[in-house]
Formats: C-alpha cells, structure tokens, sequence
C-alpha cells in the first residue's frame, strides 16, 4: 500500500517540475521586471536576515561592544557621523544597520511561522469542513464568518491582550515570541479554510475520489494525498499575501508595545524605540527599520500579486 | 423572512455570550479579584465578607449572569489603574474615538470614490497606474508607520500641524468634541488622514473593480447605443450602481476603522478608548480591558447585524454570498 502510493507520488512531483518549468510561469516571470525585482529583494531580505550573525557589523546585543559615548551618531553621510557605523546608531550605542538586520530576522521569522501556522490550521479545517460537510462544515463556517467580520489585527491583539494576562508577568519575555505566532496565526486561518473547503466539496464528487474511497483508503489518506494537491495552488497565492500581513501585524504589535521584548527587537520594536527620539531629530533610529519593514512587505506583496495572476486559480479551476 | 432574522439574532446573541465570555474569564481568573479590589492588608474576615458580597461564593453560571447583567447596563466595575468607575473612563474617551473615526470614514469615502471611477473608467491612463501604484505601497505601509512619517513630515521638520493630542475641546453636555476649536480641528488632520489611508485604497480598489464589471453588463451597452452621452453611462447608469456593494462595505469598515483607532491613536497620543486599551493591556487593568471587548464587539455585530438585514430587504439574490462582504484583506 505505501510503496503504491509512493509510486503514485513520486511522478506526479516530477511532472510538477516539468510542467512547472515548461509552464507560462516560467515565462512570465522572466517576462515581469516587477516580480523579478520583486523577488531579488525579497531573497536580498530573506538572506540578510538568515544571515544577520555573519554579515553585521556589529553584535547589537553584546553589551561588552556597547559604548555609551557611541549613542545617537547619525549615518555616515551626515555631519558627525562615523566611520564604522554606516546607519548610526540608537540610544545605546547600537548600531542601527546591524539592529535592522537582527530585527528583519525577528520579523521574519515571527510572520513565517504564524503563516505557516494559519495554513495548517486553516487548510486541516477546511479540507475536514470541506470533506465531511454537516454538522462539523456549519460549525467551523460560522466561526468564520463571525471572525471575518473582525479585523484580523483587532483578532490578533485581543488574543494577545487576554494571553499577556493570563500569563505571569515575568514570562512575558520568553514567550513573547509564541504567544504572537499564536495570535496571528490564528487570526488569519479562515482565508486557507474557505479555499480548500471550495476546492474540497467540489474535489470529491469526483471520480478519483471516489475511486480511491471504493478500494479503501483511509479518509486522512484521500484528504491529504488526493485532494490537498488540487488545492495547494490558491493556497500558495494567499499564504504568500498573508505573509506580508503577518509581517505588518507583527509589527504593529511590536510598535503597541505588546509584541516581542526590547530585548530582542522586531523591526516594530526598533521603530517604537526610535519613535521616542524623533522630535529630538534623531530620525534614523525610525527611519531605517520602517524603511526595511515597507521594503519586505512591498516586494512580498508585489510577489504575491504576480503569483496571483501566473496562477490564477480561478481560470484554472474553471477549465 | 421571519427565520432568517430570528437566525440572525441568535447568531449574534451567540457571538455576544461567547465575548461576555471571555471578558467574564479574564475577570473571575486572572488574579484574585479580593485581593485587587482590597489589597493586601485585610483580614480574613472582611475578605470573606467582600466575598460574599460580590457573590463571589455563588456558583459560576449565576456569577456569569450577573456580569452579563451588569455588563449590559453598562457596569463593569472599577478601573484599576484609574481607580475610577469603567464606566465614566470609557465614557470620557468615547467622544474622541467617535469624532475621528467618523472624519477619517468621510474622508475615505469622498477620496476613495472618486479615484475608483477614475481609475475605472480610465483603467489605462498614467494617473490610473500611478492610483493603483500608490495603493498598494498604502497597503504595504503599516498604519503606525503613516503616522510617524506624517508626524515626521508635517509637525518635526515643516512644524505646520500638532503631532499629539486633540487640542482644545468643548464639552457638550458629556460630549465634549473638537470640532468647534481651531486647535481641535487642527490636532484632527494627520490622525485622521493616517485612519483612513487604508479604508481609501480599500473603497479605490473596490469602486474600480465593480466599475469594471458593470461597464461590461449589457445594459450599459445598450445605454451607449441609445446615444446617450458618456456623462450619463457613466454616471447615472453605471455608478449607482456600483454603490450598493460600495456602500454596504464602508458601513461594515467603519468596524474597522473604529478598530485601527487603537493603533493612531497610539502614535499621535490621541485620548480616545483604543490608547485607552493599550494603556490597559500594559498595566493588565482587566475591567477596562473587558469594557473595551465587549463594546468592540457590540460596534462589529450590531453594524454587521444590520448590513445583512438591509442586504436581504435590498437584494434576496444576495442572500447566498452575504458572507463575502464581511472579508477584510
């Protein structure tokens, strides 16, 4: 049985290669400057952040390297910048480049793993929605409805409000980190839900979903091989927009002070601290951190968008 | 007809209980509510009589039943950070929430519109493509960061408008409003232009895609080959119609706008109930924290309940993807 669905899978993935390189998307992503460029910044992101430890200049949260007469330079293009600090540097003598690329990393750790939190979740529930219909489909899709109705970053900061309460004060820190991956997450799983149970319902009228339930195979079995990949295409569409959703709930946690520590800051956290220095005129401790934020989150939703359209899965569904 | 409201109602009655829920969890079982309300230096006598007198001693559905009674009537104890009533707390900062979500809505609206007609019917222009660029890097820029440049802009470097507060105001009765000063009337400006940035993509990208639908319908068709002038299709014809959807979504944002005040009210320090909020998350000060849930929620089911009831008086064919116009993205 599994050798046979092994060998069921395993051509299919490779005619998802082939198909994939011979396809239009190939094509058209070679054809769009726009993704293209897109892309390179988004791998340009994704790099420096993976990378933070080895590429900057500086370890921020080493407070032996800190020194306090280093506070508040400007960038190196501005009178009185310096040298060794190409951005500047914050209030405590951080410097503001490395502070950008360690917190990129926070971002963007924080907004895949909620993103792929929401997708299992979500995808699980409607391909069960979807599947067994009845009682189970109209509860699960009432609890979508009314969350819909909520915005999802109203949704995300009620879960953390009520989860930073019930938490112990001193675990706050520590936590931080799930109790937001929890909050966005799950303030973001009804868009996988609808889709897949869409795609579910009408998957399994089918004849080879049919046929792989007359020779027995298990429900998850059927789900999760057969049916799952018809619907994986939309769902790449919206968990590559829901990425750059993440990544702004993320930061405007942070920034409300009710994100991730000062201790280990997002790119919200930098623009929270620096926030306080602006009428002061240090306005790079804002600056570069926002600027990093809108530069991840464009060039992933413009990914998103170009994704969209190369897979459009309305039109594919529909033939 | 009948089902279908009494349905209605009860769902929303049902979302209602489960907010009244968990507003009523945080209460009973974050911390020792004796002990918040008395302190530490109380003996055991009068804690067990404070006990009993707030029914403390019942059982749980009874204790629910009285929050929820009380919740309804608007008590839901006393704040404390403020060691004021929650009631008089929310009540001060309401007034301020309501004033600027309610500009940042209409501004919205008669920004938003007219740039969805335009970039509907000039879907190819340079304009249109500058429109539809802008709105998404509006989407790509977080609220909180709108506000800051906007503060950086206008009030650090040009010093042309206040970057804080709400000026001066004028107490009607308990309302006390900021729209008959200058300086409140200034202090409106950036935090509502930073409100309601998103809600006017939003209404852009929403006007342009029903105009595009509509002006492929038949009876715009025969609308031009009647010879009427290009102003009436336009208008009379094509854009009433693109209002219903249009107007039905912008009552369900004006949830959400009420929603994103946390966040501008925030950065420009603006004394509505959303700082309020966040102030509240800060300092774990759980009566206004589940003040704020339950009138939140109130706001969002009440408009919700309404926009699918007028849905269904206005278009019965409607009925099945209702659910559609609730989405947020």
């Amino acid at each position: 049985m599994s050798e046979g669905a092994a060998g069921t899978a395993l051509p299919q993935r490779a005619g998802m290669w082939r198909r994939a390189l011979a396809s239009d998307m190939l094509w058209n992503f070679l054809r769009s400057p726009v993704a293209m460029l897109a892309a390179a910044v988004t791998l340009a992101m994704f790099a420096g952040a993976a990378f933070a430890p080895w590429i900057a200049p500086h370890d921020p949260f080493n407070l032996r390297t800190l020194d306090l007469l280093d506070a508040l330079l400007p960038p190196v293009w501005v009178d009185g910048g310096d040298l060794r600090y190409a951005f500047g540097t914050d209030n405590q003598g951080r410097d503001v480049l490395s502070t950008v690329l360690y917190g990129s990393r926070i971002s963007l750790l924080v907004g895949i793993c909620s993103v792929l939190f929401a997708m299992t979740l979500g995808t699980g529930l409607g391909l069960l929605s979807g599947y067994y219909g009845g009682a189970l489909d109209a509860f699960l899709m009432r609890i979508a409805d009314v969350q819909l109705s909520f915005p999802a970053i109203l949704i995300a900061l009620l879960i953390d409000g009520v989860a930073r309460t019930i938490l112990p004060r001193n675990a706050h820190d520590a936590t931080a980190i799930y109790v937001l991956i929890l909050s966005i997450g799950v303030s973001g799983w009804v868009q996988y839900a609808r889709t897949v149970r869409g795609t579910t319902m009408v998957e399994k009228g089918k004849e080879y979903v049919l046929a792989a339930r007359v020779i027995g195979r298990h429900p998850a079995a059927i789900m999760l091989r057969h049916v799952l990949p018809n619907a994986m295409g939309p769902v790449l569409v919206i968990a590559t927009i829901h990425l750059a959703v993440a990544i702004i709930t993320e930061a405007t946690l942070s920034f409300l002070g009710v994100g991730v520590p000062p201790t280990q800051p997002s790119l919200g956290t930098l623009v929270r601290i620096g926030n306080n220095f602006l009428f002061s005129g240090e306005w790079w401790i804002t600056v570069f951190p926002g600027g990093a934020l809108v530069m991840m989150v464009l060039a992933v939703n413009l990914l998103g968008d170009w994704l969209r359209d190369a897979l459009n899965p309305k039109l594919r569904r529909s033939s | 007809m009948i089902a279908y409201i009494v349905q209605r109602l009860l769902q929303s009655a049902v979302v209602m209980a489960v907010v009244a829920l968990v507003a009523f969890s945080l209460f009973t079982y974050v911390g020792d509510p004796i002990t918040i309300l008395l302190g530490q230096e109380y003996s055991e006598a009068e804690r067990a009589r404070l006990a009993l007198e707030l029914g403390l001693d019942r059982p749980f559905y009874e204790q629910f039943v009285r929050f929820a009674g009380n919740a309804m009537r608007g008590d839901f104890g006393i704040s404390l950070r403020l060691a004021r009533p929650v009631r008089d707390v929310v009540l001060e900062r309401l007034p301020a929430t309501l004033e600027l979500s309610l500009v940042a809505a209409l501004l919205a609206l008669a920004v938003g519109v007219p740039m969805g007609v335009y970039t509907g019917l000039k879907r190819d222009s340079w304009l249109s493509r500058v429109f539809l660029t802008v709105s998404l890097v509006g989407i790509s820029l977080p609220t909180f960061l709108i506000g800051i440049l906007l503060i950086l802009v206008f009030a650090v470097l040009l010093g042309w408008l206040p970057s804080y507060g709400r000026g001066d105001t004028v107490a009607l009765g308990w309302w006390t409003t900021g729209y008959l000063t200058k300086s409140g009337l200034r202090a409106l400006i950036l935090p509502a232009i930073t409100l309601s940035l998103f809600q006017m993509t939003l209404i852009m990208r929403l006007v342009r895609s029903e105009m595009l639908e509509v002006l492929r319908t038949d009876y715009i068709r025969f609308a031009r080959a009647r010879g009427l002038t290009d102003r009436a299709v336009h208008f009379r014809h094509a854009l009433r119609n693109t209002l219903v959807p249009v107007i039905t979504i912008a009552g369900l944002q004006l949830g959400s706008i009420i929603a994103f005040a946390i966040i501008t009210e925030t950065v420009f320090q603006w004394p509505g109930m959303g700082l309020l909020f966040i102030q509240s998350v800060g300092a774990a000060d759980v009566p206004v924290m589940a003040a704020y849930l339950c009138l939140v929620s109130f706001v969002f089911v009440t408009i919700n309940l309404v926009v699918d009831l007028l849905y269904y008086a206005v278009d019965p064919r409607l009925r099945i993807d209702r659910a559609v116009a609730g989405g947020h993205e």
